[in-house]
């Protein structure tokens, strides 16, 4: 494409991507500023430098209860993701190599469970879940989050694509049992897709805020989502204004490690979402 | 299609091992079985339980609540609820507007990022996919700051240029939640399809430009319908996602008062289960949506399967 037919798509691109990046910068930029400022200076101009104070503030609230729920999301997120990793690889890499009676039965209950939603489920799991005990502990958000149909789905197809039959014929030759064979040499040679699915997985229940919402209400358990939520709440509830500034500077902190997570691991959420668009 | 019969897990038949490692491969399947059955079906049917039953209260509130079975009761119910409708009509209207608004503009930016140079798009497929590093509930929280007149740098700058807009008005706010799902997700959808173009085999281009087709024809003609099944498959995807919209109205149910307690299905359900402490005609709500969602999405499947062949 030459130059000068490129200069309008340039222009159109230049400004979508200002609509994206834009409420990205205004909420950098106010996490700079104190109370008073983020009224009265201009949105996307500085006003006095206060973001060191806003950060002493905002890890000194509540007796540095932003960083305890910090601490819970990548909790919530590194322990659930491995976890399903794991699992979801293991379940796919089965329907993938193995024959087994019910297979196909099975598959088929894990595509339905891929097109239904994880919120659709939040209300019953909150009735089952209690009904058990286990409402309002770490085990009630992080045992719904191991369960990826997705994720069984997409270690079926990778490893259709790059575990090659005749190598596991080979182990199964030189006497090694399924389970050493899929440690010892599938899950190397699938590396790249578990890394995949690790990051929609941490993404996902990072981001997550429904389930969390409903199963927990000691505030010590809270994600850095439900947390934020339970200031905002009490900022509209007019008697904590104070806490605006507060949960402008917990939000830009809280999406700097996935910002900073995708522009470095860009490659794997493309493999991702290619290998996603041939679904069905 | 169908593979042979065989009672040996192993693929290629081996019939020294057929009897001894029948059971192997449910070793493997078994972790995700049980906790799918677990927090996935289990979940459902207990709803399904609980939806039967009602808590009553005698007369005089002296005595405590009794759990009373209701059968179909709750049911009966939740089809004659006024507020049912008035969220399903919201999440209606809200899916009409914000599915094809985003996919028009996901393919939009798709096919203009392929006819860049690499160093280029690679900027623009990063900006564009930012918002998704968001968490959902913190994207409504930021645009619930961009819409908030107090200080706003949009209302302000809006005014500004004269047009004083209040999204936060009851006519606005379903736009408002149009916007910021779309501002979440438009890179993700993006990204799906930027992916499916990579695949799109080079020569088909050298061709068309060889018989003297325009970039315009191109898209037009060759990446658009290469283009179709994902774009029919994403269309599928984000429908089901609208209907379980909440995060923006809990939002900008702090901000507006034009956002009631069941403004949305999910929120409605929620609220009940929450707010009024009825937990049995929670339940019947959230089976009602689970069982919408799960027939829509295997209707969509099955008539994509049928005429398209995706």
């Amino acid at each position: 494409m030459n130059f000068i037919k490129s200069v309008p798509v340039l222009a159109l691109l230049t400004a979508f991507a200002a609509y994206f990046l834009l409420p990205l910068l205004w909420l950098a930029i106010s996490s700079t500023k104190s109370l008073g400022d983020l009224f009265s200076t201009p949105g996307l101009g500085f006003g006095e430098w206060k973001l060191w104070s806003n950060l002493s503030q905002l890890f000194a609230q509540d007796h540095g209860i932003f960083a305890r729920w910090l601490f819970n999301t990548f909790a919530y997120a590194g322990v659930g993701a491995v976890g399903s990793t794991l699992i979801s690889t293991a379940a796919g890499y089965a329907l993938s190599k193995f024959h087994f009676t019910g297979k196909h039965g099975f598959f088929n209950t894990v595509l339905a469970g891929v097109l239904v939603p994880g919120t659709a489920l939040v209300l019953p799991l909150y009735l089952l879940i209690s009904a058990w005990g286990l409402a309002n502990t770490y085990w009630s958000v992080l045992l719904p989050s191991l369960v990826s149909p997705f994720g069984v789905y997409l270690a079926r197809i990778y490893s259709d694509a790059s575990v090659p039959d005749e190598l596991l014929d080979a182990a199964r030759i030189d006497g090694s049992s399924e389970w050493r064979t899929f440690f010892a040499i599938s899950l190397p040679i699938l590396r790249p897709a578990l890394l995949t699915m690790f990051l929609f997985a941490f993404v996902g229940i990072w981001n997550n805020f429904f389930l969390p919402l409903v199963m927990l209400s000691d505030q010590k358990l809270f994600p850095v989502t439900v947390g934020l939520q339970s200031w905002s709440v009490s900022t509209s509830e007019g008697n904590q204004q104070v806490l605006i500034a507060l949960i402008v500077t917990g939000a830009f902190v809280s999406i700097l490690p996935l910002l900073i997570g995708f522009s470095f691991l860009q490659r794997y959420w493309q493999g991702g979402l290619i290998v996603g668009s041939v679904k069905g | 299609m169908n593979p042979p019969l065989a009672r040996s897990a192993l693929k290629p038949l081996e019939p020294r091992r057929r009897r001894r490692d029948w059971w192997m491969p449910y070793t493997f399947v078994a972790p995700f079985a049980v906790l799918f059955a677990l927090f996935f079906v289990l979940p459902i049917a207990y709803a399904l339980w609980q939806s039967l039953f009602k808590l009553t209260r005698n007369g005089l509130g002296l005595e405590a609540p009794k759990l009373v079975f209701q059968g179909v009761g709750n049911y009966l119910e939740v089809f004659q609820d006024p507020k049912f409708y008035a969220g399903l009509g919201n999440i209606l209207t809200y899916a009409v507007i914000q599915v094809p608004l985003m996919l028009a503009l996901a393919l939009l930016l798709a096919l203009l990022i392929d006819a860049l140079t690499s160093r280029l798009a690679g900027f623009f497929r990063l900006s564009f996919f930012a918002p998704y590093a968001v968490p959902g509930i913190i994207g409504a929280m930021l645009w619930g700051f961009l819409y908030n007149p107090q200080f706003s740098p949009l209302v302000k700058g809006l005014a500004g240029l004269g047009l004083h807009s209040d999204l936060l008005a009851p006519g606005g706010v379903l736009l408002a939640m149009v916007n910021i799902t779309v501002w979440q997700y438009t890179g993700y959808n993006m990204l799906v399809l930027y992916g499916g173009l990579q695949a799109v085999p080079k020569d088909l281009y050298e061709s068309a430009a060889i018989d003297g087709a325009s970039a315009l024809e191109v898209a037009r003609f060759i990446k658009i319908p290469i283009l179709m099944p994902t774009l029919i498959l994403t269309a599928i995807f984000s429908s089901i996602g609208t209907l379980q919209l909440f995060n923006e109205p809990v939002l900008l149910r702090q901000l507006s008062s034009a956002v009631s307690s069941y403004f949305s299905p999910n929120l409605y359900a929620y609220s009940t289960a929450f707010g009024d402490n009825n937990y049995n005609y929670a339940a019947a709500l959230s089976v009602v949506l689970a069982l919408a969602t799960f027939a829509l999405s295997f209707g969509f499947l099955w008539l994509v399967r049928r005429y398209s062949g995706v």
